[in-house]
This record gives structure tokens, C-alpha cells and sequence, in this order.
């Protein structure tokens, strides 16, 4: 190389560097899209609904007078719904996760099962529906109540909690897994005292990453028959008597926020546009509220950790 | 953390064991999205008068899919858009559920057009068949080949989706066969879709419930409609109550399971019902029945005469009156 090809090379570079430029602000742009387009969305609606923000909003059942409806059966509903919904799926989806990657042995039939998840977590929502109205709601006969929503929402994020719990797991790093065994350890007391502790937050992550699109979610809801009108709460699950908690809730009718923020669009009257803008502002704010829950867990168990 | 689950399972089973507290009792209601308004207001003010004493469910399934759980024993109520069909009757039949036929109110179902649309004064029921029926479909594009006095604009039709019983009254009162209908419109089940794009498009027609145009009558016209006797209509209830707005008028209903009515929360919420149906119809814009129905209907719920009186066929143009007169004969 002589000092003639200099300039050469100065012009390669600054030709290199353009390129990261250009591909620096088409990123930023791709991104602007999106967030601008979802903030244009949340301030539209806390616009509009700004002024139905009231506590009586949270506090008062739907009513036909605009002024006065609320949204209380809806998010009791929803946080019950969800209640179940995590109970059923975790647990579960764990439990398959752990299997597939710490005692399944690698054939054929694992396979199969691997790709039969994966492919799950594509199948649209109202399948679900279907084939919970079937299964819950007539088969096991739970009826058109919060347990039979529950399970279906949970059925519905079974894969993404399985996925997820897999790839925290697979993050672990092999020695340490190696280390446990070389001294004497059992597969079940490397899998509680290591695996579980360490994949924690990348499943916790995959759990609410489900437990978001659940909540949203509305036609496998009303495939099984949520209600639409609904001034009650179900029955509380603390009891004045002896063993002071009661499950009687499950059996009860539910309605959750999407369907009253659906049914409240397509109301003739102009005022219960408001009263939806309301319901889908709360709800966005839910969902935020459950990813931030996420993220201080998985700081928080994060901080534990020590390799 | 196996402690905590020892726990749970214990208060679980303990919960089980343990006799279920008492539950409110629950009227339940399903089926028409139509007969929903006036459904929810009154079990709105039921459930206020009672104290919570009872509780009311409303859900919209449709008037089909409501008389699919009604004839299933799942609700006590259904909801109804149109009267039950032959199909339906068979249906609860075998399943032995009989059931009382009370009329709520009467709609007006409104064809609408842009407010600065200026050509169209009236339309008879011929033109709007010309427009909907399905032989149209790809040919009638224009409003000159509705009406030669019409300008040669481009028609845009705006319609209720194939799932509603609004669909299938307006079908069968202008095309003259249920769910008989073109395709290539712009088709909604959520009316206020068919609201905004009416009132943005000058060549625009469309039809929904009455109280969809009630509550936009500032974005919207309606067209008066030609009836049988020659005469054209405005929709508005008294033209429904005097029956010249036909043949779009047409009764709902609820049907109430004989069943449920032993039981004294249903017949409440019944009774409720029918002493109340005039105000709050005409509340959620819909035209009430004069008093005198709602006083045969109870009689009806009280002398449990079962049955209905249109014996499962769909019928177009029933007024308020002959609906009087044959309910007074059951």
C-alpha cells in the first residue's frame, strides 16, 4: 500500500459511512412510525374520553344514559378473568417448558410436540373460541362464566408461556447446569435450585407479553358468550363464614373491557363514543401498568442473580 | 413455595367442601342486538328497584343465535328482532321448552341519504328493490338506472351485515325473500359504520333501525317511503303507530321460557317489563305499543298462553293494530 491509495480509501470509508447514516435514520423513521402512530392513538382517545375519567367511571355499572355508565363489571371482570387465566397457564406452561428442556429426551415425538407448539401460538383466537364453547362451556359444563374464560385465555397463551419458558432456559449457560450435576446433584434439584431461579425473568417476560394479548382480546370471549349487559359483581371471594373463601365467583357471568368498549361504539348515541375513548384509554393503561409490573420483577429477581 | 401451594390446595378443597354461600337469582336474556336497548334499560331500573334483590344478564347473540340457547334451556329470556320461525319452534319443541310471545315495541327500519343529496324525495318500495336485489349486483351502478329522472351519479350502497335481523326484514319487505340480497355494498353489522359513510358520500343510501337515524338526523335524511296505499312516508312513530309507514315498520319481541316463569324473579322482571316498556322504548327511540297491548301481554304471562301468533313464518307490514287484534285472540 502506498500513499496514493489514501484518498481511495478515505472515499471507501466516507462511502461506508453514508451507508450507516441512511441505515441509522431509516431505523429511526421505522420506529417514529410505529410509536407516533400508537401515542397519536392514546392521546386521540384520552382526548375524547378525558372528560368521562371521573371516579365514578371505575365505580358505576353500564347504563343506557351515557353520562352515568361505568366501566366497574368490566374490569372486575377483566382482572378475574386474568386472575384465572395465569393460574391455568403458568403453572401449566412452565411445568411443559421444563420438560421439553430438561427431561424430554430428543425423538421424534418431541419433535413433533416442539413444532405442534410453535405452531399454536399462530392459530387465530376465535379457533380457541370455538373450541373452548365446546370443551368448557358444554363438555366439562362451566357454563358461559369467568372459569371458562379463564381457561380459554390461558389456553390461548399455553404456547407463548411454553415458548418462552424454553428460551430463558436455553439462556442459562451450560456449565452451570454441568457444575450442579458434577456434584451429585438430581436432575429435580438442579432444575429447583438453578433452572427455575435463573430463567425466572425470561418467563415472567413471556408470561405477561401472554397475559397482554389476553386481555385484549375479545372474539374467543364472546364465542363462549360473555354478556354484554351486566350490573353486578360476581360474588365475592372472601365470605363472612367459615373457610372464609368462597370460588362461587367462577361460576358467575362476566363482561371485560373490550366487549364494553365494542358495545359502546357501536351505540347510536354520540356521548357513548366518549365512554368508549374512556374504556380503551384504561385498558391501554393496563396493559402498560402489567408490562411495567414485568420489567421492575424482572429487575428485581435479576439482581439476585449471581453467576 | 410447596407451602403456599399446601395452602391453596387446603383452602380449595375446604371451599368445596363448605356449602356454596346463596347466590342472588339471575334472570338471564339473550338475542337481538335490536331489542337490546330497551332490554338494558329495563333491566337497568329492575335491578335499582329490586336493590340488587335480582340480577339481570343481557347478552347479544342475535335473535337466531338467543333462540338457540332458549330452545337449549340456557336463558330465560330471548330477545327477538322478528317473530320465531318454524325451525326454531321445532327446536324448543324438542327440547319441550314452551314460551310466552310478548310484542316490546315497534322500529322503523329507515332508508337514509346524504342531507345535500337533492334528487331523491321519495322512494317506492320497486326502486329500492332495484337497488338491493341480488340481479342487481354489478349492473345497477348508477342512480339514472334506479329512476330515469335521476342524475347519472354513482350509486353507494351502505346496508346491515348478513348476520342481523335487520338484513333479513329489509330483504324480505323489498326484495321479497329473506336474506335475498346483492353483495357488492358496503356492509356493516355496526350501524354507526353505515352512519359515517351515508353522511360523507352525496350518492349514498342506506338503511339501519330508527334510532340510529334518530340520534344523527343532523348528518342525515331519511327517505320518505311509498306505502301500499300510494302515499309517501316519513319514518316517525306516529306514521308507525297509524300504520301508513309500511311495509318497514315491524314488531320485536321477547320470548319468555314457561319454565322460567315459576320462578318469581322471571315473572317480576316480566311484569317490570311490560308496566314499563312504553317509557323506556320511547326512550331509546323506538315507537311504543299503545297501553292496551302491554296489558293483553300480561294477561298472556299471567294465563301462561303459550305459543306464538305468527305461526313461524316471516311476515312484512304488520301493523301495530292487526298485531293487537291477534294477540287478543290467543
Amino acid at each position: 500500500m502506498n500513499s496514493a491509495d489514501i484518498p481511495v480509501i478515505r472515499k471507501i470509508i466516507q462511502r461506508n459511512k453514508r451507508w450507516d447514516l441512511i441505515f441509522a435514520i431509516a431505523g429511526f423513521l421505522a420506529l417514529l412510525l410505529g410509536v407516533l402512530t400508537f401515542l397519536a392513538l392514546f392521546v386521540q382517545m384520552a382526548y375524547t374520553g378525558w372528560e368521562r375519567l371521573t371516579p365514578e367511571f371505575f365505580t358505576n355499572f353500564p347504563s343506557r344514559r351515557a353520562a352515568q355508565a361505568g366501566i366497574l363489571s368490566a374490569w372486575v371482570g377483566s382482572l378475574l378473568v386474568m386472575l384465572v387465566t395465569a393460574l391455568s397457564a403458568v403453572p401449566l406452561g412452565v411445568a411443559a417448558g421444563i420438560y421439553l428442556e430438561e427431561y424430554a429426551s430428543k425423538n421424534l415425538v418431541t419433535d413433533i410436540i416442539e413444532i405442534n407448539v410453535t405452531n399454536l401460538a399462530g392459530v387465530p383466537s376465535i379457533v380457541y373460541g370455538l373450541l373452548a364453547l365446546g370443551v368448557f362451556v358444554y363438555g366439562f359444563g362451566f357454563g358461559q362464566s369467568i372459569l371458562s374464560a379463564g381457561l380459554t385465555l390461558g389456553l390461548l397463551i399455553l404456547p407463548v408461556v411454553i415458548v418462552a419458558t424454553r428460551e430463558a432456559i436455553r439462556s442459562i449457560p451450560l456449565h452451570i447446569r454441568e457444575a450442579a450435576y458434577g456434584l451429585g446433584a438430581t436432575r429435580w434439584q438442579v432444575t429447583r435450585d438453578h433452572i427455575v431461579p435463573y430463567s425466572l425473568p425470561g418467563i415472567l417476560t413471556g408470561v405477561i407479553i401472554g397475559m397482554s394479548r389476553a386481555i385484549g382480546e375479545t372474539a374467543p370471549i364472546i364465542t363462549i358468550g360473555a354478556l354484554t349487559f351486566i350490573a353486578f359483581l360476581p360474588a365475592s371471594p372472601v365470605g363472612p363464614e367459615f373457610p372464609w373463601l368462597s370460588f362461587e365467583w367462577l361460576k358467575s357471568g362476566f363482561t371485560v373491557m373490550p366487549i364494553q368498549m365494542f358495545n359502546w361504539t357501536s351505540r347510536p348515541e354520540e356521548a357513548f363514543q366518549q365512554n368508549a375513548a374512556a374504556a380503551g384509554f384504561i385498558l391501554v393503561l393496563m396493559t402498560l401498568a402489567m408490562n411495567a409490573t414485568a420489567i421492575w420483577i424482572r429487575y428485581h429477581v435479576r439482581k439476585d442473580i449471581k453467576w | 413455595m410447596s407451602s403456599f401451594t399446601q395452602t391453596v390446595v387446603a383452602a380449595a378443597l375446604l371451599a368445596l367442601g363448605a356449602h356454596a354461600a346463596q347466590a342472588a337469582s339471575v334472570v338471564k336474556v339473550d338475542g337481538s342486538s335490536t331489542v337490546f336497548p330497551v332490554t338494558e334499560a329495563v333491566a337497568e331500573d329492575f335491578q335499582k328497584s329490586m336493590k340488587g334483590a335480582v340480577q339481570v344478564t343481557v347478552g347479544i347473540s342475535g335473535t337466531g343465535g338467543g333462540f338457540k340457547k332458549f330452545c337449549r334451556g340456557e336463558i330465560d329470556v330471548a330477545d327477538a328482532s322478528r317473530p320465531i320461525l318454524k325451525k326454531e319452534m321445532e327446536a324448543c319443541a324438542q327440547a319441550g321448552i314452551k314460551y310466552v310471545e310478548l310484542p316490546v315495541a315497534f322500529d322503523a327500519l329507515t332508508v337514509v341519504i346524504n342531507p345535500k343529496n337533492a334528487f331523491i324525495k321519495q322512494l317506492t318500495v320497486e326502486q329500492l328493490k332495484k337497488m338491493w336485489e341480488p340481479d342487481a349486483q354489478g349492473k345497477i351502478t348508477s342512480w339514472k338506472q334506479v329512476d330515469a329522472s335521476f342524475p347519472d351519479a354513482p350509486l353507494k350502497l351502505f346496508g346491515a351485515g348478513s348476520d342481523s335481523g335487520t338484513f333479513d326484514y329489509f330483504t324480505e319487505a323489498v326484495v321479497g325473500k329473506a336474506k335475498s340480497s346483492r353483495g357488492d355494498y358496503t356492509a356493516s353489522e355496526d350501524d354507526n359504520v353505515l352512519v359515517q359513510g351515508v353522511s360523507r358520500d352525496v350518492n349514498a343510501i342506506g338503511y339501519f333501525g330508527y334510532a340510529y337515524y334518530a340520534e344523527n338526523q343532523g348528518k342525515l335524511k331519511a327517505v320518505s317511503i311509498v306505502n301500499k296505499q300510494g302515499t309517501a312516508v316519513q319514518p316517525a312513530p306516529a306514521a308507525v303507530l297509524d300504520g301508513s309507514y309500511n311495509p318497514l315498520s315491524r314488531p320485536i319481541f321477547i320470548y319468555v321460557s314457561e319454565k322460567s316463569l315459576e320462578k318469581q324473579e322471571v315473572r317480576d322482571f316480566v311484569t317490570y317489563y311490560m308496566k314499563n316498556a312504553s317509557k323506556l322504548a320511547t326512550e331509546v327511540k323506538y315507537v311504543p305499543l299503545p297501553a292496551k297491548a302491554y296489558e293483553t301481554a300480561l294477561e298472556h304471562v299471567s294465563k301462561k298462553k303459550l305459543g306464538t301468533v305468527f305461526g313461524g313464518e316471516a311476515e312484512i307490514g304488520v301493523t301495530i293494530e292487526s298485531l293487537l287484534a291477534r294477540e287478543a285472540k290467543l
